[in-house]
C-alpha cells in the first residue's frame, strides 16, 4: 500500500509540474466545450434571427405573388426585397447578385402564376360541385387541367450550407401549400356562399403540432446544444488523457527510471495503478470542471444553462468507467511504444478516430449503415450513450449498466494485454 | 555468494550468443569488476543478474536465491545503479530518493534520515530540494548512486558509475563505494576505466565474445602478463587491439 501511495504521490508531482500536460488535460477541453457550443448556438441563432435578405423577382404581379411576399415577410429569418434602386429586380440581375454572394437567396415568381392558379382552382372547384349536382362538364375541363405546373425558382448562394437551403425550401413549400389551400377554400366559398365553417378552415389550421421530449423516468427534458455538447466533449477530454499517460510511460523508459523500477521489489501492476488512480482523479476533475462551466459560466455568456437531469452520482460513475477505459488504452500504448515520436501522433489520431466513430461530432443515427455498426465498437460511443441516457433521457443505473460493463471489460482487456506485452518484452 | 552456471543469452534477431555458457563464482563481501570491450557481453550479463532480461539457458543464484523462486526477496537484496541517470528530472533530489526508497519498503522516518545522511556524505545537502534537471552531471551521478544504496543492499550492481563525471565527483563516488563495501555489501562493477578498476576492484573478470577469458586479482593478472604494467596492458593482451564497433 505504501508503494502504491508513493507511486501516486510521485505521479501527482510529475503531473503538477508538467504545464503542457495540464493544458492538454484541463484547458483544452474547457476551450473546446465553450468554443463549439458557442459556434453551434450562434449558428442556430444566426439562421433564425439574422434577417437574411431575399431578392423577390415578381414576374406575376398578381394576388398570389402579393401573398407570397407578405408571407415571406412573416418567416422570422427572411427579409424580402422586391426592388433595387427603386427598380423591379430581374431574374438575370438576381442570379448574378446571388452568384456573387451579395445575397444568399432569390425567389423568382413565374409570370401568370396567380391567373393560372386561379383558373385551375376555379375549374376544379366547379368540376367537383357539378359532379355533386350530376353535371356533364367533366370532359370539357379534363384537357385544360393538364396544363404544365408552374415553377417557383429558388436561387441559392453556393456558399450557403445545405441545412440553410433545406430550411428555406421547406418554409417556402409550406407557405405555398398553405396559400393553395386558402385559395381552394376561397373558391369553394365563392361557389357555395359564405360559410363560417369554410372561413374557419381557410384561416385556421385544423392540425397542430406539439413537440414532446419524453424521458425514461416520465418527465420531460428540453434538449439543447449544451445538453449535447457537455457529455460529448467531456468524453473527448477524458479519452485525451491517453496522450499524457502513454507519454508518461514512454518517458520513464527513456529516463532510465523504468530500469530502476524493474529492478526494485515492486510489480508492474502497482506502478501502473499509481498512474491509473491519479488519472481517474483527473477524469473526475475534468468532468466537474466542465459541469461547472455548463452550469455557472454558460448562462453568463449567453448560452443555455446545463440542466443536470441525471443523478450526479450516476454521472460520476459513468465518468469513472469511461476514465478506466481510457486509462487501459493509455497504458497499452505506453507499454507497446518505445519512443514519444511513436506514441504522441498515434495516440492523438486514435482519440480523434474513436471520437469520430463514436458519435462525438456527428450523431450515430445520422451516420451511414456501415458506420453505425462501427460506432458500437468505439468505447467513446459507450460512454457517450451512457451520458445521454442520464443527461437527455433521465435514465437510471439499469439503462446505463450495459455501457458500464462494456467500458469495464475494455479496461480489463487493454490493461491485461499491456501486462502480457510487458512480460513478453522482458524475455527479449 | 553469486553462482553462475552455463549462463547463456541469445537475442532474438542475433546470430551469436551475447553471453555464451558462462560459469563464474563471485564471493561475498568483495568488489568484483567485469571488464571487456564493447559488445563483449558485460551489460547482458549484469542485466540478467539484475533480473532485467531472462537468460536463454543456464542459471544463477545470488545468496542462494533466484528470480524464479524468490523474485521479490532477491530484488530486495540487490541494488542497481544504471549507467543512465535513472531519476525524474522535474522532481527534487529529496523527492526522487523518497520515491525510490519507498519502493524498497523503507519506513518513512528511517528513509528521511537515510536520505539526509547520504546527501551529506555526497556533498549534496545544499541541493536537497532542488530539481534534478538543474544538477550537473557529477551531482546527478551521485544522486543516482544514493538511489541504489538507500536500502543497504547485500549486492550492489554498478554500471559505469563514474562515466562522464568530474575528478572531484569521481573521488567522492569511489570513496563512498569503498565505505559501502566495508559494511559487507558485495559490489559488482563494470567500467571502461581500467585504471580505476585496477585500484578499486579486489577481483576482475575479463570477458570477451560472451565468455570469461581471465579472472583473478588485478595484481596477479598484471604479474602473469609479460611486459604488463597496468591492467590496461593485460586487457589489450587478452582482447587484442582490433576495434569493436557495434551498431
Amino acid at each position: 500500500m505504501r508503494k502504491l501511495f508513493a507511486s501516486l504521490k510521485k505521479e501527482y508531482l510529475l503531473l503538477s509540474r508538467d504545464i503542457g500536460g495540464l493544458l492538454i488535460l484541463f484547458l483544452m477541453p474547457v476551450l473546446l466545450v465553450i468554443t463549439i457550443t458557442l459556434i453551434q448556438e450562434t449558428t442556430f441563432k444566426s439562421v433564425r434571427g439574422a434577417n437574411v435578405e431575399v431578392l423577390i423577382v415578381d414576374r406575376d404581379h398578381g394576388k398570389i405573388s402579393e401573398e407570397i411576399k407578405k408571407n415571406l415577410q412573416e418567416i422570422p429569418f427572411l427579409q424580402p426585397i422586391s426592388t433595387l434602386e427603386e427598380k423591379a429586380i430581374t431574374e438575370k440581375q438576381a442570379s448574378q447578385l446571388v452568384a456573387k454572394g451579395t445575397y444568399q437567396l432569390a425567389v423568382v415568381i413565374p409570370e401568370g402564376l396567380s391567373e393560372e392558379l386561379n383558373v385551375l382552382i376555379d375549374r376544379n372547384v366547379e368540376k367537383i360541385i357539378s359532379g355533386f349536382s350530376g353535371g356533364t362538364e367533366e370532359n370539357s375541363y379534363s384537357k385544360e387541367q393538364k396544363a404544365p405546373p408552374k415553377t417557383i425558382r429558388l436561387y441559392f448562394d453556393p456558399a450557403t450550407q445545405q441545412t440553410f437551403r433545406s430550411s428555406v425550401q421547406f418554409s417556402v413549400e409550406k407557405m405555398i401549400s398553405k396559400l393553395e389551400a386558402q385559395f381552394i377554400y376561397k373558391a369553394f366559398e365563392q361557389e357555395l356562399g359564405n360559410s363560417d365553417g369554410l372561413q374557419a378552415m381557410r384561416t385556421q389550421n385544423f392540425v397542430r403540432f406539439e413537440k414532446i421530449n419524453p424521458s425514461l423516468s416520465g418527465g420531460e427534458i428540453l434538449p439543447n446544444s449544451v445538453q449535447h455538447n457537455i457529455p460529448a466533449w467531456t468524453l473527448f477530454a477524458i479519452f485525451f488523457l491517453i496522450l499524457p499517460l502513454s507519454l508518461n510511460l514512454v518517458k520513464e523508459k527513456h529516463q532510465g527510471t523504468f530500469i530502476r523500477l524493474q529492478t526494485s521489489p515492486v510489480n508492474y501492476l502497482t506502478l501502473v495503478s499509481g498512474k491509473a488512480i491519479l488519472y481517474l482523479l483527473v477524469c473526475l476533475l475534468q468532468f466537474l470542471l466542465i459541469l461547472g462551466i455548463g452550469i455557472f459560466l454558460f448562462p453568463q455568456i449567453g448560452l443555455p444553462e446545463l440542466q443536470l437531469q441525471g443523478n450526479l452520482f450516476l454521472l460520476l460513475i459513468v465518468t469513472v468507467f469511461s476514465g478506466l477505459a481510457a486509462i487501459g488504452l493509455g497504458v497499452l500504448l505506453g507499454t507497446l511504444f518505445s519512443t514519444q515520436e511513436q506514441a504522441a501522433p498515434f495516440g492523438a489520431i486514435l482519440v480523434i478516430l474513436l471520437a469520430a466513430i463514436g458519435g462525438v461530432w456527428v450523431p450515430v443515427f445520422a451516420m451511414p449503415g456501415m458506420m453505425r455498426h462501427l460506432a458500437t465498437l468505439s468505447p467513446m460511443n459507450w460512454g457517450l450513450e451512457a451520458y445521454y441516457v442520464l443527461f437527455l433521457r433521465n435514465g437510471s443505473l439499469v439503462e446505463i449498466a450495459p455501457y458500464l460493463l462494456a467500458l469495464f471489460l475494455f479496461f480489463v482487456v487493454t490493461a491485461g494485454i499491456a501486462l502480457l506485452v510487458y512480460e513478453k518484452k522482458k524475455k527479449v | 555468494m553469486i553462482k553462475i552456471k552455463a549462463l547463456s543469452k541469445k537475442y532474438k534477431k542475433s546470430t551469436h550468443f551475447a553471453v555464451d555458457a558462462l560459469d563464474l563464482d563471485i564471493s561475498s563481501g568483495g568488489i568484483f569488476g567485469v571488464l571487456g570491450p564493447n559488445g563483449a557481453g558485460k551489460t547482458t550479463l549484469i542485466s540478467m543478474l539484475c533480473g532485467l532480461i531472462k537468460p536463454t539457458s543456464g542459471n544463477f543464484s545470488i545468496n542462494g536465491m533466484n528470480y524464479q523462486e524468490n523474485r521479490m526477496e532477491l530484488k530486495q537484496s540487490i541494488g542497481v545503479v544504471p549507467q543512465e541517470y535513472s531519476l525524474y528530472p522535474s522532481l527534487t533530489a529529496w523527492e526522487n530518493l523518497q520515491y525510490f526508497g519507498a519502493m524498497y519498503g523503507i519506513p518513512a522516518k528511517e528513509l528521511g534520515q537515510l536520505i539526509e545522511e547520504q546527501l551529506k556524505n555526497n556533498g549534496l545537502e545544499d541541493f536537497t530540494h532542488k530539481k534534478i534537471k538543474s544538477f550537473s552531471g557529477g551531482m546527478k551521478r551521485r544522486v543516482n548512486l544514493i538511489a541504489g544504496i538507500l536500502h543497504q543492499p547485500k549486492v550492489l550492481f554498478l554500471d559505469e558509475p563514474t562515466v562522464g563525471v568530474d575528478v572531484h565527483s569521481k573521488a567522492v563516488i569511489i570513496q563512498n563505494l569503498k565505505k559501502i563495501n566495508k559494511t559487507g555489501t558485495t559490489i559488482i562493477y563494470t567500467s571502461h576505466h581500467l585504471r580505476e578498476a585496477e585500484f578499486f576492484c579486489d577481483t576482475v573478470a575479463i570477458i570477451d565474445h560472451g565468455k570469461i577469458i581471465s579472472v583473478d586479482k588485478p595484481e596477479v593478472l598484471i604479474q602473469n602478463t609479460p611486459n604488463a604494467i597496468h591492467l590496461e596492458d593485460v586487457f589489450l593482451s587478452l582482447t587484442g587491439i582490433k576495434l569493436r564497433d557495434y551498431a
